[in-house]
């Protein structure tokens, strides 16, 4: 009976409290897609670096019984697979795309080979804030509790929007991404700055994946990631390239995802499938409505071959 | 022609030629050097897969068996690769273009099976060639990245199938698995008379040829090679890029929807969550390895169909992860783009004169 005390009210907080944490995983490889972008490179394979975070981070914790140390073990193999991406694209003649999707067939499959004994048992997972204490409503509490990587998601993508805009390093980054000429004709080398770009991007998606075995779902398998790394970088383009815009957008893709579990928690068991999509015909929808054949999207970097 | 011409022609088929088998060497090297960091010795790794695919004629069949919907799958990459579009959502045009033949397959059961097949055939292709169009068109009209599209789309294609086939489609017979209704028994397609290799392949290999013919041999294929090469350039030659793009894709989706309706008459009997197998992924990388070539694409799926019928093999002799085969695939297509590099670099597969 609890829990449908509050009826269909209980659907708008169920996608509220869905919104706050199914949003770190967008947050986390969106910020880090950002970063890659901003520097005039596609990173497609986050998707596999996502995989490969959820599940060194799992087994690391298992391994430690540290979610912590699990946390930045994630974040430095995603790191590997980024500065891979970063150095195979560096190459002539080669196709950041392509690349980008083979980078997300290795990272699955390598975290598939890798993760099979993690699969049955039980690692210590991250701790949650409880910022609903207040209430009597088990729902509103368990709304309100926070994953303190969300937290620290806000501070990281306020503190990329500040060094994009104020710092020399993020001056030499946009640079980069606006015209390889002019970043060659200062000096910079092109393609230490996108590596460089690349696997910072990489370990951030690392760590989003470490959310998803840590703390929601919470447990590591094959199925865990559904498309949400390959939905942030769509996401970035809907931010238009703004760390800031992509906190915004990531909750509004939380919510999207979370629209299934919630309709399915007060009975609505029919349209299962289709609501558990709404997030992918969103990221369509937004595509769509966004991008333009004949002008080039406002603050994307010119280097960006996506956008051309 | 000359002797120097010949020669010159001969360089660049070996370079066309021993570039991505070098790569996939290269793949194995890496591959086998990870076997051996974790414990195993990787030329026995090396002879299973050999035996697994190649190494009798059971394994032979399992592996033609595979290659058929890969061949299919790996056209849907390779043409819309000739308008320079990078479309990797054969698996969305697969699932539904089955799940479109398995419901005709079903209904149309009072006349004769070829019949039923063609009808099967041509809904297939119907289904799944708009479902790639769509990524040509919303990519010409309204400039969104053709592979993130065709991506989502497969994702929502998937959607889709596992809400009909559990809902309204279900036959309320199938329990454990939810299906739709099954073929009958005798419209089933059946074996090559004397092979037990279903007709799926044969369809492979004549879209191939029909496809290598219309790339590299027709008007039409040059003009769709001309807009992948240099889009302004087809636009200022007055070609009509936005229905090359569109009838490139088009094709495409056929192809990979042809592959499901393959799946469903010859190997599944009627759809349910099996068709969602890979093919439309591993065929992204047959595609790449082929160089987008048509004709190339048969003896790399082949290649890459018994890599993937070896993989049972490799779980119940080593105790391998059933993923072993997608890592050897993902370094495989990572070797082979960054060999991209390669090519015109060493000078003996450059053309000379005199």
């Amino acid at each position: 009976m609890e829990s449908t005390a509050l009826g269909w009210w209980g659907v708008p907080i169920a996608v509220i409290a869905g919104a706050l944490r199914v949003s770190i995983p967008f947050l986390f490889v969106s910020l880090g897609e950002c970063l890659t972008e901003r520097a005039g490179r596609i990173n497609l394979g986050l998707e596999g670096i996502l995989v490969m975070g959820a599940m060194a981070a799992y087994a690391v914790s298992y391994v430690t019984g540290s979610p912590w140390l699990g946390v930045l073990v994630a974040g430095i193999a995603g790191m590997s697979l980024g500065l891979l991406h970063g150095w195979l694209c560096g190459l002539q003649r080669v196709n950041d795309i392509a690349i980008g999707i083979g980078v997300m067939m290795l990272g699955t499959g390598l975290a598939f080979f890798m993760g099979k004994p993690f699969v049955q048992p039980k690692a210590p997972t991250l701790p949650a804030l409880n910022l609903g204490a207040w209430s009597d409503s088990p729902q509103i509490q368990a709304a309100l509790q926070i994953n303190l990587l969300l937290p620290i998601g806000l501070v990281l993508a306020l503190l990329l929007h500040w060094a994009l805009r104020h710092t020399r390093w993020g001056l030499v980054l946009r640079i980069t991404g606006d015209s390889a000429d002019a970043a060659r004709a200062m000096g910079y080398s092109v393609n230490g700055v996108r590596t460089l770009a690349t696997s910072a991007g990489a370990f951030l998606a690392g760590v989003g994946g470490a959310f998803l075995s840590l703390y929601y779902p919470g447990s590591w398998n094959e199925g865990l990631s559904s498309g949400q790394g390959l939905m942030a970088v769509a996401l970035v383009i809907f931010a238009r390239w703004h760390p800031l815009h992509c906190s915004w957008a990531a909750l509004l893709f939380g919510g999207a995802s979370a629209l299934g579990p919630a309709l399915q928690s007060v009975g609505m068991t029919s349209g299962y499938y289709l609501f558990n999509a709404a997030p992918y015909v969103l990221t369509l929808a937004i595509m769509i409505a966004t991008c333009s054949p004949r002008r080039t999207l406002a603050g994307a970097p010119g280097e960006l071959s996506v956008v051309r | 022609m000359d002797t120097s011409a010949i020669a010159n022609s001969m360089r660049r088929m070996a370079e066309v030629l021993l570039v991505p088998l070098g790569a996939l060497t290269a793949a194995l090297v890496v591959f086998g050097v990870l076997m051996a960091a974790i414990g195993k010795n990787p030329f026995e790794v090396f002879a299973l897969i050999y035996k697994g695919g190649f190494g009798s004629a059971f394994a032979w069949q399992n592996t033609l068996q595979r290659a058929a919907p890969l061949i299919l799958t790996a056209l849907c990459v390779a043409l819309p690769a000739q308008a320079g579009l990078v479309v990797i959502g054969g698996e969305g045009a697969l699932v539904l273009g089955g799940l479109s033949a398995a419901f005709i397959g079903a209904h149309l059961t009072g006349v004769m099976p070829v019949t039923t097949w063609l009808a099967m055939a041509f809904i297939a292709m119907l289904v799944g060639g708009a479902w790639m169009a769509a990524c040509g068109a919303l990519r010409y009209y309204r400039g969104v990245n053709e592979t993130i599209s065709s991506l989502l789309l497969t994702y929502i294609a998937i959607a889709l199938l596992n809400h009909l086939v559990e809902g309204a489609l279900r036959d309320p017979a199938s329990l454990n698995k939810p299906s739709t209704t099954p073929l009958p028994e005798s419209h089933l397609l059946g074996a090559i008379p004397g092979y037990d290799i279903h007709w799926g392949l044969v369809l492979g290999l004549l879209a191939c040829v029909l496809c290598h013919v219309w790339v590299r041999s027709t008007v039409h294929g040059f003009a769709l090679r001309v807009v992948g090469g240099n889009v302004r350039a087809a636009r200022l030659a007055g070609l009509p890029v936005g229905r090359l793009i569109l009838v490139a894709c088009g094709i495409g989706g056929a192809m990979a929807g042809l592959a499901g309706m393959v799946e469903v008459a010859a190997v599944h009997g009627s759809a349910n969550a099996s068709l969602i197998a890979g093919y439309g992924y591993t065929g992204i990388l047959v595609a790449f390895i082929a160089r987008h070539n048509p004709i190339a694409i048969v003896p790399v799926a082949i290649l890459l169909g018994g890599l993937n019928a070896s993989g049972g093999m490799l779980q119940r002799r080593l105790d391998l992860p059933d993923a072993t085969v997608l890592v050897l695939q993902g370094i495989a297509f990572l070797m082979v783009l960054a060999s991209e590099t390669l090519y015109g670099r060493a000078k003996i597969f450059q053309p000379r004169r005199g």
